[in-house]
């Protein structure tokens, strides 16, 4: 029912069909960058849930201090004897056994207080406290990267932005230009379920929004609840096309090398589901778009680095309704050609003891894994990282090994 | 701050105007009426003087009609994106107008009036022109006397285009007599079932058809005539004797039977009725107070229909300080999400966006205008329409604020719990904007 409103509006707009499956949620954004390697930022926000995407099935508090959301050992992908993948990501697992996918299982930055809104905007400024969030990481990384490549005759040419807006990351002093799928982009269902609860009880929007939903083949008590009732032709399957297309642009001879993307739709306070259900459904989202990215990336895939990271991660145990609260650590993906994969990346914190006695407890700060890659893979030198890229966290040692010699 | 003051500068703010930018409800609460009417005394917004006028759009048309058998197929298309920039200019410059003009209440009035009398670019000839009406038959009479916008309205070209007035021949006229055409009873029709008396104001068939004879010769100076594209009566289209409108006969005096005809129309107690009912309608609620209605309309009858009074009335009518009574139409709630963010969507954007949302600038679907009524804009489809919208808004903002510092800038302590909360819990600094947008009470004003 929504394609047949969302096809309708395009053709009463002249549009492809093809802008709305782009449409919904993510933004990417593209930049110059060195050589043939490529380099690629997806920001997952509303805080994913670490402890779903790769369960620590062998962990011995696992089962019991999740509840009722842990998955059992055998609906997922075993990784080791330790960890296992959730199946929602087992289009990752030839990667992952190929030796190009590395998970940090346990990241976090050094943010620790749980607001969505101050968490993206470290997450994407690289510093440990809001100072002065008007530039970010990457951004200050590409300034690094022009400079040194004016005598290596690096291109200057803007960078392309796909969906909305620039986010924080890229925003700063090295231009960015953007581009966006023409065409109205869909509410996403997490969004309308959000506004629900806001009109149950208004007169005027309550019953349309209600009688909306149900002509659009959501479930019509999504007003007296929060949960949203599955997939509704958007949302996470929005994520793939669009990696396809920053693919297509990256591996172009004369296209950008950088890029960061957005996948919203992480922050699931209720009904998270285990093996099947909403997260299982935003992971298959993401793997697809990483597979997306591979394979429209085609021969260049070798020469990439994608980095897939969240502001936060998700209580340990269940909540009241079936889905978790803001936590802290949780899972940072690393993927590509050029990454030396095939294992997990950092300690293990264990979930005997845990952070503020709710939350898993960091092992690998973000900005180390940030900075390791930006070294090897970029050729930006530690003394610049730590000056320019992350001034808050000079001290902090470029995580090693992370890529293929 | 007190309560009430705050509540009536929510509404002198977004019921008057369109919202206010963030700072903007302290100051107006020291004095919501006064920053209302205030405004009525404000200086015209200064417009961008490059917009062409409607004489040279429309004398652009009458050539490219002349020329039409020997046009090349590169002129015609050349004509229709200089028509189409033109129509994006007027968007801009009058949605700039209203997002970061000083007086948003003269751009509400200028957005009521050019409703009232509606021409629409659903005929394509005015597309160029549709935006001029509204800067030289509209703008400059909000705060003037009703019979004065009355006769700029429906003397402009783009009127006399879109109630194809422009065909309309006496059959007894020179022309008439010779061609064998005749009347065209549009304009006259909605002259006084819209513009004037209201569908309920007394009139008959034969009025009609009355006017229509009155009306006959109001066309556009052909090209080769002086001030070509502009008002011009013709009496050889005019169709010749006495006329009875209304029960008044009107003795034939060319040019000055349709004045007199539109002067008695504006003058008409069935008039002050109509215009206050939709003024009532558009500041009070959709089903506004009968009392309210006619202590309007008696100041409309008392001072000749002076606008600036009628519409001081409307302020000092206590129903039009309720919070929260009116739902926004898309137009409006493009324009308040640009003020209270302090971004502006390029047109293309907003045209678009507002062509999904059933309200294009100039492009209304009948000459009654749009409906100034909340169940015309919130239905199953439009409501995820609107979500789907203050979404999209939202992930375009170039730099998103904070959205709970916003919400308190916005609404301060008017903001119920709820809102507030589901703002504060959103997943995303954009998601929060979103949902701001989208509550109920954004969506209202």
């Amino acid at each position: 029912m929504t394609t047949t409103r969302r096809e309708f509006l395009g053709e009463c707009l002249g549009l492809a069909a093809g802008a709305f499956a782009v449409a919904g949620l993510p933004h990417a954004v593209f930049a110059a960058a060195p050589g043939n390697r490529r380099f690629v930022v997806v920001l997952l926000r509303g805080a994913m849930d670490g402890l779903a995407a790769v369960p620590p099935v062998g962990d011995p508090h696992y089962a019991e201090k999740r509840g009722a959301i842990a998955l059992p050992a055998a609906a997922c992908i075993a990784l080791d004897s330790h960890f296992a993948l959730n199946p929602g990501l087992k289009v990752l697992e030839p990667y992952y056994r190929r030796g190009e996918l590395l998970l940090v299982p346990a990241s976090g930055n050094g943010y620790r207080t749980r607001s969505h809104f101050d968490g993206q905007d470290l997450m994407e400024c690289g510093l440990a406290a809001k100072t002065r969030e008007t530039d970010g990481w990457l951004n200050r990384a590409l300034a690094l990267i022009q400079q040194q490549g004016a005598s290596r005759s690096y291109d200057k040419r803007l960078g392309l932005a796909v969906g909305g807006a620039v986010p924080l990351l890229l925003r700063g002093a090295v231009p960015v230009a953007s581009w966006e799928p023409a065409g109205f982009k869909a509410a996403d269902p997490d969004f309308v379920a959000a506004l629900g609860p806001l009109y149950a009880h208004d007169p005027l929007f309550g019953p349309a929004l209600q009688l909306g939903l149900k002509t659009q083949n959501f479930s019509d008590t999504v007003l007296g609840d929060t949960a949203p009732k599955g997939p509704g032709g958007f949302g996470p399957k929005a994520f793939a096309p669009l990696a396809a297309a920053a693919g297509k642009l990256l591996a172009a001879e004369d296209g950008p090398r950088i890029a960061a993307l957005e996948m919203l739709g992480w922050d699931t306070h209720v009904n998270q589901g285990t093996e099947n259900g909403r997260l299982y459904e935003n992971f298959s989202g993401l793997a697809d778009g990483f597979d997306a990215l591979a394979q429209s990336l085609g021969a260049a895939w070798r020469n990439t680095v994608v980095i897939a990271t969240t502001e936060f991660g998700r209580t340990v145990a269940v909540n009241g309704t079936n889905g978790t609260d803001h936590g802290t650590a949780t899972v940072m993906f690393v993927i590509g050609g050029a990454v030396k994969g095939g294992r997990l990346y950092g300690d293990w914190p264990g979930l005997a003891k845990l952070q503020d006695d709710r939350d898993l407890r960091v092992a690998v700060d973000s900005r180390s894994v940030a900075k390791g890659i930006l070294r090897d893979h970029l050729g930006i030198d530690a003394a610049s990282l730590g000056a320019k890229v992350f001034p808050d966290a000079a001290g902090l040692k470029p995580a090693e090994g992370l890529l293929r010699a | 701050m007190v309560a009430a003051a705050l509540t009536n500068a929510l509404v002198a703010t977004t019921r008057f105007g369109y919202a206010p930018r963030p700072g903007e409800l302290a100051s107006v609460a020291r004095d919501p009426r006064g920053w209302v009417l205030r405004q009525l005394d404000a200086p015209p917004a200064p417009l961008d003087p490059a917009l062409p006028n409607s004489a040279a759009m429309v004398a652009e048309l009458l050539q490219l009609r002349q020329d039409r058998k020997n046009q090349a197929a590169d002129a015609l298309k050349a004509a229709n994106q200089r028509r189409r920039a033109v129509y994006l200019a007027e968007t801009a410059v009058r949605t700039n107008a209203a997002v970061n003009g000083a007086a948003p209440l003269l751009e509400r009035l200028t957005r009521f009036w050019s409703n009232h009398f509606t021409v629409s670019c659903i005929r394509p000839e005015i597309t160029g022109f549709a935006g001029a009406f509204e800067r030289e038959a509209i703008r400059p009479h909000v705060t003037g006397r009703f019979v004065d916008l009355l006769l700029a309205a429906e003397r402009h070209p783009a009127m006399l285009f879109y109630l194809d007035q422009v065909l309309s021949i006496g059959p007894d006229s020179r022309v008439g007599q010779r061609q064998h055409k005749g009347l065209n009873e549009n304009l006259a029709r909605e002259m006084m079932e819209l513009h004037t008396l209201g569908v309920d104001g007394g009139y008959t068939q034969d009025d009609v058809e009355a006017l229509a004879r009155i009306l006959t010769g109001w066309s556009i100076a052909r090209l080769r005539a002086p001030n070509a594209g502009t008002f011009r009566f013709y009496p050889q289209l005019h169709e010749p004797g006495s006329q009875t409108l209304l029960g008044k006969t009107y003795p034939e005096s060319g040019y000055d039977q349709g004045e007199l005809a539109l002067r008695d129309l504006a003058a008409h107690p069935a008039t002050a009725t109509h215009i206050a009912t939709q003024l009532a309608r558009h500041f009070i609620a959709d089903n506004p107070p009968k009392d309210a209605v006619q202590r309007i309309a008696r100041v409309f009858r008392d001072t000749g229909g002076d606008l600036k009074r009628v519409t001081q009335a409307v302020v000092h009518e206590d129903a039009a300080w309720q919070p929260f009574a009116k739902v926004r139409t898309p137009d409006e709630l493009l324009i308040a999400a640009s003020r209270i963010t302090g971004f502006t969507p390029p047109p293309p954007f907003l045209v678009q966006t507002l062509h999904i949302l059933d309200q294009q600038p100039f492009f209304a679907p009948s000459p009654a205008g749009w409906p100034d009524d909340a169940g015309d804009w919130v239905g199953p489809e439009s409501v995820l329409h609107r979500a789907d919208c203050c979404q999209s808004f939202a992930a375009r903002l170039p730099d998103p604020p904070d959205p709970v510092a916003l919400a308190d800038a916005v609404f301060g302590e008017t903001l119920p719990d709820d809102t507030a909360q589901a703002i504060r819990r959103a997943a995303s600094r954009r998601e929060g904007l979103a949902l701001l947008l989208a509550s109920p009470e954004f969506q209202r004003r």
